[in-house]
């Protein structure tokens, strides 16, 4: 099982909870997880085409999934996925 | 010539007072869409700190000192980034002491920035935003109520009343009272309380319309999806005459067409006020809109690098 850490403006979305966690592959089966068993967080997520909304940071672990494979990037168990509010564009 | 104070933090102020408010109003001379609907914003980073913060953050560090709030406390409070440093800016040259809350994400320049100006930084949770950052404050406060100030911008009427005998007033005069319609985004929401009231009471109709962002995730630093956001005190939900929302790419457009054809590199948060104010422009025949640039793209060089880098624009 990977873990997903929500920030709080999703966490309307999710009864308040800060931590998803389901199995998957990889980065986007665990968002689509998360967005399938919580209404009205797939908008916030993904746009129109079902692109993950590039101002979007994911990070698995320390490291911004866009400098490994993006949304396609595998997952293991116990991995620890986040996603980060951007700030000015800041990073975590 | 200043005259002498008792206070010197109060003299240091009042030497800065000038470096704050009456800035530029820029006529939008290409993006305007029709020859009957004029576009003018004003460029806020033309004043000390680099945003529109200078003026709340100067309201209310003035407002501390003048009550005696801050006698023998340090200044604290929670930003992402422009209210910090242009509090730090005041601070520094006040010589008052200071301690900000900002969330772990924001931006190395910032950092810096705040940094070099001798803030004591109080990094906070990446996930939570400034709303977490508020949290850190007020425990900050619980923890020692005598340490700290905590000056609360979400929640000062030093806020928007910055806006109400600065922004406002400035833009009445500079339109000669022909403005018909005032656009801008919700962040601490003091920019669109202060201006808008004061527009409103110079001619009632005169149209105030919010912008917030489209969804709860988004990259128009500042502003606040107040559906999932913590909403600031200051806050009238009275005050605009229309809510409008815009997405984060839409800015992002808007903002490689400022830099094309107005010479203006924005920031994603200014660049959506100006795509509002274009939209706007269009549904309507005549009428001359002002909205708020609260910065440019000096302090977001990721977000820069992520608009223009694909475009191959050269700048």
């Amino acid at each position: 099982m990977a873990t997903l850490i929500i920030p709080t403006p999703l966490r309307k979305f999710t009864e308040g909870e800060s931590i998803y966690t389901a199995s998957a592959s990889n980065v986007k089966e665990l968002l689509v997880a998360l967005y399938t068993s919580h209404d009205g967080i797939k908008k916030h997520l993904f746009d129109d085409e079902g692109e993950l909304r590039s101002f979007i940071r994911v990070y698995l672990g320390d490291e911004d999934i866009n400098e490994l494979e993006g949304v396609n990037t595998k997952l293991e168990d116990r991995d620890e996925v986040s996603i980060i509010p951007a700030i000015a564009g800041g990073s975590k | 010539m200043t005259a002498p104070l008792l206070d010197p933090r109060l003299q240091a102020l009042e030497e800065l007072r000038w470096h704050v408010g009456n800035s530029p109003m820029h006529a939008m001379l290409r993006l305007s869409p029709k020859p009957g609907v004029e576009i003018h914003a004003k460029l806020e980073w033309q004043q000390f700190g680099g945003s529109v913060k200078a003026r709340p953050a100067f309201n209310i560090i003035h407002d501390a000192v003048v009550s005696g709030a801050l006698r023998g406390k340090r200044l604290l409070d929670a930003s992402s980034g422009n209210t910090g440093i242009a509090y730090a800016i005041f601070a520094a040259a006040a010589g008052i002491p200071m301690t900000l809350c900002l969330p772990e994400n924001a931006s190395k320049e910032r950092k810096h920035i705040l940094k070099a100006l001798g803030v004591d930084l109080i990094l906070t949770s990446p996930y939570e935003g400034t709303d977490g950052a508020q949290g850190v404050t007020r425990d900050l406060v619980r923890k020692d109520p005598g340490k700290y100030c905590y000056v609360d911008q979400y929640g000062n009427e030093a806020n928007w009343k910055a806006h109400y005998y600065g922004t406002g007033l400035e833009i009445w005069h500079e339109t000669a009272g022909r403005v018909t319609h005032f656009i801008a985004g919700l962040g601490t929401t003091g920019t669109f309380m202060g201006t808008g009231r004061r527009l409103k009471e110079l001619n009632p109709n005169i149209k105030l319309i919010a912008l917030q962002p489209e969804t709860a995730l988004h990259g128009l630093e500042g502003w606040k999806h107040l559906e999932t956001a913590r909403v600031p005190e200051i806050y009238d939900a009275g005050v605009p005459d229309e809510m409008r929302f815009m997405d984060t790419e839409s800015s992002y457009e808007m903002m490689k067409r400022a830099a094309r054809e107005e010479g203006l590199v924005l920031s994603p948060s200014s660049a959506a006020n100006l795509a509002a104010a274009v939209k706007l422009a269009e549904e309507i025949d005549e009428g001359v809109i002002v909205t708020v640039l609260a910065d440019d793209a000096t302090k977001y060089s990721e977000v820069i690098n992520h608009v223009f880098g694909k475009s191959g624009a050269r700048i």
